[in-house]
């Protein structure tokens, strides 16, 4: 994608590839529900949600490879596992479909809040971003919280297995608020929010919706973490090698 | 920069050529009917500029319409550029009168304006994450205010999937953005 700014500096361009790594690897597992959803309306749907991230990513991904002279393929399709600096809650696989719209709920309410500051960015650029990509996200929460509602006040199966997807998911949320050295940095530059802290006003949202869909909050014991640091779940190995495999194997090719 | 009268012409020239570039989706709908073409500007190096601004990120008719843009605004100035800039941030509420005209001709529901201005009021526990519209989306074949939202995605990213029920038919709505 060309846009028209200047290369970002090195500590804004981590941070961007890593805002990339998530938009770019959410949007990889929701295009896998593509032909599998329960409706053709949620296909449609999540094939929408998995495009809105997709540009996202691309905007990211371009403006942060600004800074080393890569392209956004070059990023998406030429980066080994151990480079990707996306969250563990972005790759995790999509199971049932509680799972997927779990996942979806933590994500987008986070993604939400995280755009909503990154409007006021000092960098200009991000602020663009993020002023774009917040009105879409802003789609994105309410198609989760709809969902979450009519699962978890829905029969009983579909609550038991909701609460289970929400057990088994939310661990993985606390990654998202983990104040890295990067992110202090980002912080201190007056670039993007401490990830800390939006956390109150993420939990406040995600609880209210929990609790009217009769879900119970899990407990915050276990915090899986490293995502940000390229360790990954044992899932994503192969979601790259589905998604890097046409570009690895024919470099260059165009159609 | 010195902007000479022959300049003028060549931007107003390029303005017209880049205008009437239609929505490869929506085909009745031109650029310039959706509020994307922000600018026609010559650049520093006096290159002539048409800047535009994508509707949604990840919009795939951005490539094909930056192509089509170029194609057309090449034939005035083959020293054309065409620009994407992000800020600000689209929304509906640019397209124009007439191109809200021309979406409800063509089937699709217009897009509700939205509301500028601090957003978050909280009803029960839904996030109020979006303004809530003022108005009833109205059906494109009966004019109905009585229709039911099917899925807030639909055939395009700019697009939802409402059903009346006056006539019973389904229909596409602009989404407001």
């Amino acid at each position: 994608m060309t846009q028209s700014s200047a290369p970002a500096s090195a500590e804004v361009a981590g941070y961007a590839i890593r805002l990339g790594d998530d938009a770019l690897i959410l949007s990889h597992r929701l295009s896998e529900w593509s032909a599998h959803a329960p409706q053709i309306e949620e296909d449609i749907a999540l094939a929408n949600i998995a495009l809105d991230l997709l540009g996202q990513a691309r905007s990211l991904l371009t403006y942060g490879g600004s800074f080393s002279g890569r392209s956004e393929d070059d990023l998406a399709y030429l980066r080994e596992e151990r480079q990707f600096t996306n969250l563990q809650l972005a790759e995790l696989e999509n199971g049932t479909f509680a799972v997927t719209m779990v996942r979806q709920l933590l994500f987008s309410c986070y993604q939400h809040e995280l755009y909503r500051d990154l409007e006021s960015s000092r960098d200009a650029q991000l602020a663009a971003i993020a002023a774009k990509a917040v009105k879409e996200v802003a789609y994105h929460v309410e198609h989760a919280s709809t969902w979450i509602l009519r699962l978890g006040d829905g029969t009983e199966l579909s609550h038991d297995r909701t609460q289970a997807a929400l057990e088994g998911v939310w661990p993985y949320s606390h990654e998202m608020f983990a104040d890295d050295e990067l992110a202090r940095r980002i912080a201190d530059l007056g670039v993007g929010p401490l990830p800390s802290g939006l956390r109150p006003a993420w939990l406040g949202t995600v609880q209210g919706i929990l609790t009217e869909a009769t879900l119970t909050l899990p407990d915050d014991d276990w915090k899986p973490t490293g995502g940000r640091a390229g360790l990954h779940t044992e899932g994503f190995g192969y979601l790259l090698a589905e998604m890097q495999h046409l570009h690895r194997s024919h470099p260059g090719a165009r159609w | 920069m010195v902007t000479t009268e022959s300049a003028l012409e060549r931007l107003a020239a390029l303005r017209l050529a880049a205008a009437a570039v239609p929505d490869p989706e929506i085909p009745v709908l031109t650029i310039a009917d959706l509020g994307i073409l922000r600018d026609v500007r010559f650049a520093a190096d006096g290159r002539p500029e048409v800047v535009l601004t994508p509707t949604y990120s990840g919009c795939p008719a951005t490539e094909a319409i930056r192509a089509d843009v170029l194609a057309q605004t090449r034939e005035v100035d083959p020293q054309t550029r065409v620009v994407i800039e992000l800020a600000p941030a689209w929304t509906t509420d640019w397209i124009t009168d007439e191109g809200k005209a021309k979406l409800r001709d063509y089937g699709i529901a217009p897009p509700r304006p939205t509301r500028a201005g601090p957003v978050p009021v909280q009803l029960g526990s839904r996030p109020a994450v979006r303004p809530a519209a003022t108005d009833a989306a109205r059906c494109p074949r009966c004019d109905s205010a009585d229709t039911e939202l099917i899925s807030q995605f639909g055939s395009t990213p700019c697009k939802s999937l409402r059903r009346c029920r006056s006539c019973a038919e389904p229909f596409d709505e602009f989404k407001s953005l």
